[in-house]
């Protein structure tokens, strides 16, 4: 099982990330859980989102405390201190950022495998829109192939529908665009 | 405890339901009312309709025999005195009942 | 061909109330019930459930008009969570009294003050002797089938009792899980429309809601008790029937390696699922633990508790909500009631856990079943405790 969690701001649409890598886990036949931190839901608060995807049923309803991926989607909220609790040791990070991975280590204290990308240029370029969610799984899946990139086009469909051609577009932009190192 | 009910549980219709329709037709109110009744003056009344309209237990009807005058029921007048207190010609007064008159069938005024 | 999708359980939720074709649902929206009425008013705006949407003003107005739908021959709906259940509880003894089937999801959440949104299960358990059957979902599939099957046996004529489903509030209304959606023919199959024994109806007409004189009252009431009793058989029944059209079995009590286990953890809700993960890890370390989970609160099947539990040396038994002023929360007041009864002694410990949300986890389990073993060693009684409060 792997726990990922993202760290946004309310209306950046990180639920909604969760949202789309739980479906396309589901549609590969696999088990997924997507939640967000519970609670009223407050535009431009900083949140954070859940996904779990497993090969077996999860019976498990806790939070997700010690996460193997960390998905950023503000570049702002690298420096906030939260970004790498209890992210594992042999864990990923994914950051939203126009900085190097070195200046991404010094700024939240992460030294371990660290992807990059500017999703906000991206988005803005592709969407119009500095929404980065959608760019950003191109990203995760760079860096961890957590589920077949394909299996996000329905999912990515169904959630946009005209739009969902631009997202997808952008998404696949940002997977060219990443940059990780171990 | 005393042996209070009056029927078994297992003979109460679904929910406690009442099944019979209109079966409060059956239900003597008229045996409430002590020693006296109204009586409607018709040389008095205008055919308003007020004690019909007001008569919360429904005793007045319309007369088939005298269009726009109204029949009072013994069966269910409770003796309120509603109807004489809105009777806006005080066409309608309180009449001295024997006993043997309190209790009985509908009657006319 | 039931088909498998990625769903937001209280989507589930009101996807089993459209494919139970209902007539009415009334609602008013409340954190965290919202989304399933409000998946509904789609369903209904958008023309894919062919029912009447009532947007009442409160929750009470929510009630009065299930009722008085349900009276009329109507397949009903509503839901709700917290403050909403409260508002509707003088009409939920209503439902119950006049033997309306209307089903309604509660979304568990707290009472008031301080204001919470979270979830535990306060709301349900002050409304635990309305005389409604009352189920238990630990997951979204769970929520979907329970639905479906809560009008199964609303409706037979053998019941007639309104019944509420229970999911815990976000830990499940807000979670996007795999759901298995049966398709229409499938639950057409099992649910057949709803006939009802007596109804509103100007061409026969009844009189509901009456008044109970004294001479009447008990022998009302003890008529609701039988059918509530009596429902047990009927719930037991349509769950068999329900495993043998979609091929999931449910029983009024669950266990996990409770065979032989000595402690045993019982559980409620979504806690079920967590504790079984929980009981595996500590079993790979060699103790011997095990679960048992209530699914049918209301009426509380004894005789399968009484079974379930039988050998073990300690409960754990898990309430989500307070009794206060009582010795225990109220699930551990019922098991220990219902076993002083059989005369089964047994060593009962109570946690009151997850209050407002407050997580439980697989350690958290593993630290109750530590401290009950070393207080049942030491010969003390472990009445009552809230579970990691701050002191």
């Amino acid at each position: 099982m792997i726990e990922v969690r993202f760290h946004g701001r309310g209306g950046q649409g990180a639920v909604t990330s969760c949202e789309l890598m739980a479906q396309a886990a589901i549609a590969e036949g696999r088990y997924a859980q997507a939640f967000p931190s519970f609670g009223p839901e407050r535009r431009g608060a900083p949140l954070q989102a859940f996904l779990r995807i497993s090969d077996h049923p999860i019976r498990l309803r806790e939070k997700i405390y010690e996460p193997d991926i960390v998905v950023v989607l503000d570049p702002a909220l690298l420096a906030s201190g939260g970004v790498k609790e209890g992210l594992k040791p042999g864990g990923t990070l994914v950051a939203n950022t126009s900085k190097s991975v070195a200046e991404v280590r010094g700024e939240c204290g992460f030294d371990g495998r660290t992807a990059v990308v500017d999703a906000t240029r991206i988005a803005v370029e592709e969407l119009g829109v500095p929404i980065t969610n959608t760019t950003m799984l191109g990203a995760l899946l760079k860096a961890v192939g957590l589920v077949k990139l394909e299996s996000l086009k329905g999912p990515l469909e169904t959630r946009f529908g005209p739009l969902g051609e631009k997202n997808w577009k952008a998404l696949l932009r940002a997977e060219n665009e990443t940059v990780i190192e171990e | 405890m005393a042996d209070e009910g009056m029927q078994s549980w297992k003979t109460l219709a679904l929910g406690c339901a009442m099944t019979e329709p209109g079966s409060s037709k059956r239900f003597n109110t008229g045996d409430w009312r002590s020693g006296r009744r109204p009586v409607t003056d018709r040389e008095k009344c205008i055919k308003c309709g007020k004690c019909y309209i007001l008569c919360p237990d429904m005793c007045y009807s319309p007369d088939p025999e005298a269009e726009g005058y109204y029949l009072w029921d013994s069966f269910y007048c409770k003796g309120c005195g509603i109807c004489i207190h809105e009777c806006p010609k005080d066409a309608i007064s309180w009449q001295d009942e024997k006993e043997e008159d309190t209790h009985g069938a509908a009657c006319g005024s | 061909m039931a088909r498998r999708v990625g769903l937001e359980v209280s989507l589930a939720c009101s996807e089993a109330v459209k494919l139970c074709n209902v007539d009415v649902v009334a609602a008013y929206p409340i954190t965290p019930q919202t989304h399933i009425v409000e998946h509904l008013s789609e369903l209904v705006a958008d023309g894919h459930l062919d029912a009447e949407f009532v947007p009442v003003e409160s929750e009470h107005s929510a009630m009065s008009a299930c009722i008085g739908a349900s009276a009329a021959g109507a397949r009903t709906f509503t839901s709700t969570a917290s403050q909403g259940l409260a508002l509707m509880h003088e009409m939920l003894f209503i439902a119950s009294g006049l033997r309306l089937p209307i089903v309604m999801a509660v979304a568990n959440r707290s009472l008031s003050a301080p204001i919470s949104i979270w979830n535990d299960h306060s709301d349900i358990m002050a409304e635990r002797d309305v005389g409604w059957i009352q189920v238990f979902a630990e997951n979204g599939q769970e929520v979907l089938d329970l639905t479906i099957h809560a009008y199964k046996v609303a409706e037979d004529p053998r019941v007639l009792l309104p019944v509420a489903v229970n999911l815990d509030g976000f830990i499940l209304t807000h979670v996007i899980e795999p759901i298995e959606i049966p398709d229409q023919a499938e639950v057409d199959a099992y649910l057949p429309p709803y006939t009802p024994q007596m109804r509103l109806d100007i061409a026969n007409p009844v009189s509901m809601g009456m008044v109970g004189v004294p001479e009447v009252y008990t022998e009302a009431r003890k008529a609701c008790l039988v059918a509530l009793e009596g429902s047990y058989e009927v719930i037991k029944e349509h769950w068999e029937g329900f495993a043998q059209h979609f091929g999931r079995r449910y029983q009024p009590i669950e266990t996990y390696q409770a065979e032989g286990a000595e402690t045993l953890f019982v559980t409620m809700g979504s806690l079920g699922e967590t504790c079984m993960t929980a009981v595996d890890q500590m079993r790979e370390q060699g103790q011997s633990v095990g679960q048992v989970r209530i699914r049918l609160w209301r009426p509380f099947p004894v005789d399968d508790f009484v079974e379930a539990v039988k050998g073990a040396k300690r409960l754990v038994v898990i309430d989500r909500a307070l009794q206060p002023g009582s010795a225990s929360g109220p699930v551990a007041t019922e098991l220990k009631a219902l076993l002083y009864d059989r005369g089964i002694e047994m060593y009962v410990a109570n946690f009151v856990a997850g209050l407002s949300g407050r997580d439980v986890t697989r350690a958290d389990f593993a630290a109750m079943a530590q401290r009950v073993e070393a207080a049942q060693a030491a010969g003390q009684p472990m009445t009552c405790e809230m579970w990691g409060v701050k002191e």
